[in-house]
């Protein structure tokens, strides 16, 4: 007798979990920037690209999840 | 456009890969053909792109009239707040028409993802951002190579370090630069599109799915067609974001080529 059960792929929960690095990663990035801008505001201009390059650098690592998420679909035990 | 009429009510729940994949538009018709809604797409975002540019500088004036304005100040915000920025006067001016349709054609290209009819955008098939992240690879190091000559290996490849780090650092240096870069600037482009239309995808069916279960989860579809909405603004901040990212990393890649020895 199934008291309860669950369905489906296992890679929502992996994903989930590969989320969390680049979702503190991302939080920290913004943080310094804020923080740097309320201490600089005349910085501000200069130091917003590279805010956006460590954002990307760091957000590829959650796309990744989803691209690799699909790239093993075939190979993965569901 | 027979054939791209798709009922959302009689679409299965959980959306899956094959979303993504519209049929063929007649008259070239039947499934496996190649003329789809994302080539359709793609050319109409070229013809908008060219159209607009050509007919807005048709008749420049001292004065410019609205259209003008907003062409001159879309290169104007590439050229001064990327180019010119991260490339110093000189090369940003160079390099800022290229930056400029590179801005312009992904962000009209993501657009298509959140345009009522359209709603789906061609960069979501990992084609597209695999072709301009080429260009990107394929310049950076041309640059390179044509203002260092060989020597841009050397500069990009041994960092000022001790010695004996380098046999650590010389292959994590050409596996960031010549592996990673190429592969991460396609892979984010093509993620955050396909995520953002999975997204719309999820609420919408999710709200049928709902409704056609149970009566009394009705009240909750009209909240998950609700959160459609909400992340249709979302998705609107991601594309914009990704446009501006993928130009300011192209324009840092640059930077490195073009950059003095250490």
């Amino acid at each position: 007798m199934n008291v309860a059960e669950v369905v489906g792929s296992t890679a929502a929960i992996g994903y989930g979990l590969a989320a969390i690095g680049p979702g503190i990663g991302v939080g920290l990035i913004f943080a310094a920037y804020i923080q740097s801008t309320a201490r600089q505001p005349e910085s501000a201009r200069i130091t917003q690209p590279f805010m956006w390059i460590g954002f990307a650098v760091v957000e590829v690592l959650a796309l990744l999840g989803i691209a690799f998420g699909i790239v093993w679909q075939a190979t993965a035990p569901s | 456009m027979t054939g791209q009429t798709i009922v959302l009510a009689d679409t299965p729940f959980p959306p899956t890969v094959d979303d993504f994949f519209p049929p063929s538009i007649l008259p070239w018709g039947g499934d496996g053909q190649w003329f789809t809604k994302i080539t359709l797409l793609l050319w109409l975002s070229v013809a908008i792109l060219i159209l607009y540019f050509l007919l807005s500088y048709r008749k420049p004036q001292l004065v410019p009239t609205k259209k003008q304005w907003l062409a001159e100040s879309i290169y104007g915000f590439v050229r001064n707040n990327i180019a010119v920025d991260m490339l110093g006067t000189k090369n940003g001016v160079r390099f800022a028409p290229y930056l400029t349709s590179l801005f312009c054609f992904i962000f009209l290209m993501n657009l298509w993802g959140i345009i009522p009819y359209f709603q789906i955008s061609p960069n979501s098939h990992i084609a597209f951002p695999i072709v301009l992240a080429v260009i990107t690879y394929v310049m950076f190091i041309y640059v390179g190579l044509k203002r260092h000559g060989l020597g841009y290996f050397k500069q990009a490849l041994i960092l000022p370090a001790p010695w004996f780090i380098q046999p650590i650092l010389i292959p994590i240096e050409f596996f960031s630069t010549f592996i990673v870069r190429p592969f991460s600037l396609a892979v984010r482009l093509f993620a955050n599109m396909f995520a953002g239309h999975m997204l719309l995808l999820v609420f919408t069916l999710g709200g049928f799915a709902m409704i056609d279960a149970n009566a009394l989860l009705a009240p909750v579809s009209l909240i998950s067609w609700a959160m459609t909405v909400a992340l249709t603004f979302l998705d609107f901040a991601v594309i914009a974001l990704q446009a501006y990212v993928f130009t300011v990393l192209t324009a840092s890649y640059l930077q490195g080529s073009l950059a003095e020895g250490h």
